[in-house]
C-alpha cells in the first residue's frame, strides 16, 4: 500500500503545476496565517525577554508597602539607612524612578521616558550594565547615561547632545548596554542631582539590593513586616519584572491566537476550496486509478500529502518573512511602570517550530476531507466524466 | 431583472465552491471589522466621542509630577474659559490588581458639569456632594462587579496610603451614571477630592490634571496657549491640549497599534484576493462556452461582462456583510473578553461603512479581469472550445 500511496502522490504531483493557480492559494493562505502569528507571538516573546533579562534571583526591590511599581512608591532617608545595614544586604542603592515628556524618533510625539538617579552601588548590583560610548556620569554633575534602547526610541539622548528637563539642562555623555533588558529603555543620573533638579530631596522611589543569597528575601520581608518603622514590602527582582510584563505578554499572545484563530478558519475555507477543486478536475484520473485497482486509502493520502505539502511550503513561506521582516526589529510601548519599553521582536527558533505545526494542522483539516470524497467518488458516473 | 436570477443561478452552480468562497471572505471581514474596533478604542479616551469644546491641562514636563489645586482659580480667568474641573490619577487596586479600571478622585458638580455627556440622576449627584466618603461608578462598573447603590467599596491604595498609615480606602457607592446610549461605557470610578486630599498622608493640595470647556472651539488652540503662558514660569508649568488630541497623544504611548492592524489585515486581504480572484476565474473557465451561447442569443458584450462583474461583487459584498453581522452580533462577547485590559470596543457605523466599502472594492478588483475577459469572448472560438 505505502508503494500505491508514493506512486499516486507522485501522479499527483507531477501535474501540480498545471493547477498553480489554485494551490497558491493553500500557500498564501496557510503563509499569511502563519507569518502573522509568529510575527506577533514574537513581539510578546521579545517584551518578555527584555523584562525577564532584568531580574536576577539575587536583587530585590525594596518599595513602600502596597506599592506595586517604582512609579509609585516613595520611601525616605530613615528607612534607606534600616534597610541599608542589614548583613543580609551585600550592597544596596537608593534609586529615583521617574518619567519625563520627551519626544520619539519615531512620531515626534511626546511620550514617558525612564529617568533613574541612582548612587554609585547600582553599577556594582547591576554588573550587567557597561558603558559602551562616551564615559560614565560624574557625580554633582547634570549628566546622564542613555541606555540603548533609549537611544533608538527617544530624539536627543545620543551621546553628546543635551536634554532640556524641567527647567535643566543634562548632557549625555555616555550610552550603556545591559544585556538587552529594560534598563536599556532608561537614562540613568547622579541620585544626588536628580534629587535636587526633580524636587525630591532626600526621597527615593526604591531601593535596589544585592541579597547575600536569594533565599534571604522571605527572612527580609518578614523581617520588615516586624518592623514597625518600617512600611515597606521587599520584592524579587525577577519576579518584579515577571508582574510588570506579564499583563502586556499575555494581552499580546492572546491578541496574536485570536487574530491566527480567526484567519485560519479562512485559510481551511481556500484550503478546503482548492482540494475540492483539485479533486474534482482530477476526477476521470482518480476514477481511472480506481478502477485499476489502486485502493481507497493511497488516494485519500495522496491528496492529504499534496494538501500537507502545499501547506508546508506555505508555512515555510510565511515563518521566512516573519524571521527576515521583523527579527531584531526594535518597537517600544507603555510598560508596567508607565514608562517606554523598547524592545526587539525575537523571532525564535520555537517559535518558528510553532508555525510550521500550525500550518501542518491546517493544511491536515483542509485536505482530509476532500480526500475522503475523492476515495468515494462512484468509479462509473466518474468515469463518465460527471 | 432577468439579469440577477442569471447571476444567482451561477452562483448557485457549484454550490460547495460558493460557499467557501463566501465564508473565507466572511471570516476576513469579521477580522476586519474587530481590528478596526481595536484600533478605534486604542485611539480614543473612555468618554467616547471627545467633547470638542474641551481642553485638558497637563503638567509640561511628566504625568507624574502634580499641578496645584489653586491653578484652577487662574485658569478660570482666561478669556474664554467657560468651566474649568480637576481630576487624577488614584491607581488603587479593587480586590486584586487585574481588576483594572481609573478611578479619580474630582470635585463632583464640577466635574458632572464639564462631562454633560455623563448621565446621573440628580438626587444620586446630591447624595455624591453630601457624601464624603462617596463614589459613583458607570454602569458598566457596577454591572461588571455586582455593585449597587450603598455598597461599601474597599481599594487598596497602591499610591496613595492614608494619613494614619493604611491603605485601605473604603468608598460608599452613592450613584450609578451612565454614557450616551451609543457611547462605550466610561468605566470610571469616581469619588470626593476633598475626602482624598485631606485622607491621603501626602500630596496634598495637587491634582493630575485640570479639563477646561471653552466657549467657542474655534479659539481653543488660542486659549490653550493663553494658559499655558500664563504658568510658563512658574515651576508648575503646564501644557494644554484639546481633550481629542490629548488622548490621541497617550495612545500612541501604546506603540503603532494602527499600523500593526493594518499590517494584519494587509495580510489578510492579499489572501482573499487572490483567494476570490482564483475562484472568479474558475467559474469563468468553465463558463466559456455557456457565455458564448448567451452571446449568441443577443446579450451585448457588456452584459456579459457586467454580469460576471455582478457576480464578483455579489459574492464579496454577501461574504463581506455576513462577516460585518457576524462580528456585530459577537460583539458583546468579545467586547467583553477584552473589557479588561483594552476597555470596551465597539462596532461604530463607520467601520461598517468602511467594510462594505471595501467588500464591494474587493468585487470590483477580483471581477474585472475575468468580466474583460467574458466581454471580449469571441461567439466562435468560444463555442469551438466545447468539443476541445
Amino acid at each position: 500500500m505505502i508503494g500505491q500511496i508514493f506512486q499516486i502522490t507522485l501522479l499527483s504531483l507531477r501535474n501540480l503545476p498545471s493547477r498553480f493557480g489554485s494551490s497558491s492559494v493553500i500557500i498564501v493562505g496557510i503563509g499569511g496565517v502563519v507569518g502573522v502569528l509568529v510575527a506577533i507571538l514574537a513581539m510578546a516573546k521579545g517584551f518578555e525577554a527584555s523584562m525577564s533579562r532584568a531580574g536576577q534571583p539575587d536583587r530585590a526591590i525594596v518599595m513602600r508597602g502596597g506599592s506595586t511599581s517604582e512609579l509609585s512608591s516613595g520611601m525616605g532617608p530613615g528607612e534607606m539607612a534600616v534597610v541599608g545595614s542589614w548583613s543580609e544586604v551585600t550592597a544596596a542603592s537608593g534609586e529615583l524612578y521617574l518619567v519625563a515628556d520627551v519626544p520619539k524618533r519615531s512620531n515626534q510625539s511626546l511620550a514617558n521616558l525612564a529617568i533613574r538617579g541612582v548612587e554609585q552601588p547600582a553599577f556594582e548590583i547591576r554588573p550587567e550594565i557597561s558603558i559602551v560610548e562616551g564615559r560614565p556620569f560624574e557625580t554633582g554633575r547634570t549628566e546622564m547615561i542613555a541606555g540603548r534602547g533609549a537611544v533608538a526610541e527617544f530624539e536627543g539622548v545620543e551621546t553628546g547632545s543635551t536634554i532640556e528637563l524641567r527647567n535643566s539642562t543634562w548632557t549625555i555623555v555616555g550610552m550603556f548596554e545591559a544585556d538587552g533588558s529594560v534598563y536599556e529603555s532608561e537614562v540613568w543620573a547622579d541620585l544626588a542631582t536628580a534629587q535636587s533638579i526633580f524636587r525630591r530631596e532626600g526621597g527615593v522611589s526604591s531601593m535596589r539590593v544585592r541579597l547575600a543569597s536569594p533565599d534571604v528575601a522571605d527572612v527580609l520581608s518578614q523581617r520588615m513586616e516586624d518592623d514597625p518603622r518600617l512600611d515597606l514590602t521587599l520584592t524579587g527582582e525577577d519576579e518584579y519584572f515577571r508582574n510588570q510584563s506579564q499583563q502586556l505578554t499575555v494581552l499580546i499572545e492572546s491578541f496574536g491566537y485570536g487574530v491566527a484563530a480567526i484567519m485560519a478558519v479562512g485559510a481551511i475555507f481556500a484550503a478546503l476550496n482548492t482540494m475540492y477543486t483539485a479533486v474534482s478536475t482530477r476526477t476521470v484520473e482518480i476514477a481511472t486509478l480506481r478502477a485499476l485497482g489502486f485502493g481507497g486509502m493511497p488516494v485519500v493520502a495522496s491528496v492529504v500529502l499534496e494538501a500537507l505539502l502545499l501547506a508546508l511550503l506555505g508555512g515555510a513561506i510565511g515563518a521566512a518573512v516573519a524571521y527576515f521582516g521583523f527579527n531584531g526589529w526594535t518597537v517600544s510601548t507603555l510598560g508596567g511602570s508607565f514608562s517606554q519599553v523598547a524592545f526587539d521582536f525575537a523571532v525564535t527558533p520555537d517559535l518558528l517550530v510553532f508555525g510550521i505545526v500550525w500550518a501542518v494542522g491546517l493544511g491536515l483539516i483542509g485536505g482530509l476531507f476532500p480526500a475522503v470524497r475523492a476515495a468515494r467518488l462512484p468509479i462509473t458516473t466518474a468515469l463518465r466524466g460527471e | 431583472m432577468k439579469a440577477i436570477g442569471l447571476v444567482w443561478s451561477n452562483l448557485g452552480r457549484k454550490q460547495v465552491r460558493t460557499i467557501l468562497t463566501v465564508m473565507s471572505v466572511l471570516v476576513a471581514f469579521m477580522l476586519f471589522t474587530y481590528l478596526r474596533a481595536v484600533a478605534v478604542a486604542f485611539s480614543s479616551g473612555g468618554f467616547g466621542e471627545a467633547g470638542i469644546d474641551r481642553l485638558v491641562v497637563s503638567p509640561k514636563y511628566s504625568i507624574i509630577d502634580p499641578l496645584p489645586v489653586n491653578h484652577q482659580q487662574q485658569i478660570a480667568t482666561v478669556a474664554g474659559v467657560e468651566a474649568v474641573t480637576h481630576a487624577d490619577w488614584f491607581g488603587g487596586i479593587y480586590q486584586e490588581p487585574r481588576n483594572f479600571f481609573p478611578k479619580f478622585p474630582v470635585d463632583p458638580d464640577g466635574y458632572f458639569a464639564l462631562y454633560p455627556e455623563l448621565v446621573i440622576p440628580p438626587e444620586q449627584l446630591a447624595a455624591f456632594r453630601d457624601t464624603r466618603t462617596g463614589a459613583v461608578a458607570s454602569a458598566g462598573l457596577a454591572e461588571r462587579y455586582g455593585w449597587s447603590i450603598g455598597d461599601r467599596i474597599p481599594i487598596e491604595g497602591d499610591i496613595y496610603p492614608k494619613r494614619d498609615g493604611s491603605r485601605l480606602w473604603e468608598f460608599d457607592l452613592v450613584g450609578i451614571y451612565r454614557g450616551q446610549p451609543d457611547d462605550p461605557d466610561p468605566g470610571v470610578f469616581l469619588f470626593q477630592y476633598d475626602y482624598f486630599d485631606e485622607a491621603r498622608q501626602f500630596g496634598h493640595g495637587g491634582v493630575g490634571w485640570f479639563i477646561v470647556r471653552v466657549g467657542d472651539p474655534d479659539r481653543a488652540a488660542e486659549i490653550a496657549s493663553a494658559i499655558d503662558a500664563m504658568f510658563e514660569n512658574s515651576i508648575n508649568a503646564t501644557r494644554t491640549a484639546t481633550e481629542d488630541d490629548s488622548q490621541r497623544e497617550f495612545a500612541k504611548q501604546f506603540g503603532n497599534i494602527g499600523l500593526i492592524t493594518t499590517g494584519i489585515l494587509g495580510a489578510v486581504f492579499f489572501t482573499i484576493l487572490l483567494l476570490t480572484a482564483n475562484t472568479m476565474a474558475q467559474a469563468l473557465r468553465e463558463r466559456i462556452p455557456e457565455l458564448a451561447v448567451l452571446k449568441t442569443f443577443g446579450f451585448t458584450d457588456g452584459t456579459v461582462g457586467s454580469l460576471v462583474l455582478a457576480e464578483a461583487i455579489l459574492l464579496c459584498v454577501a461574504g463581506g456583510a455576513l462577516g460585518i453581522g457576524v462580528a456585530v452580533g459577537t460583539q458583546g462577547v468579545i467586547s467583553a473578553a477584552v473589557e479588561q485590559v483594552i476597555g470596551p470596543i465597539e462596532i461604530t457605523l463607520p467601520i461598517v461603512a468602511q467594510g462594505l466599502g471595501l467588500a464591494a472594492g474587493l468585487g470590483v478588483v477580483v471581477g474585472s479581469v475575468p468580466a474583460l475577459t467574458a466581454r471580449r469572448l469571441a461567439i466562435v472560438d468560444a463555442l469551438r472550445e466545447r468539443q476541445a
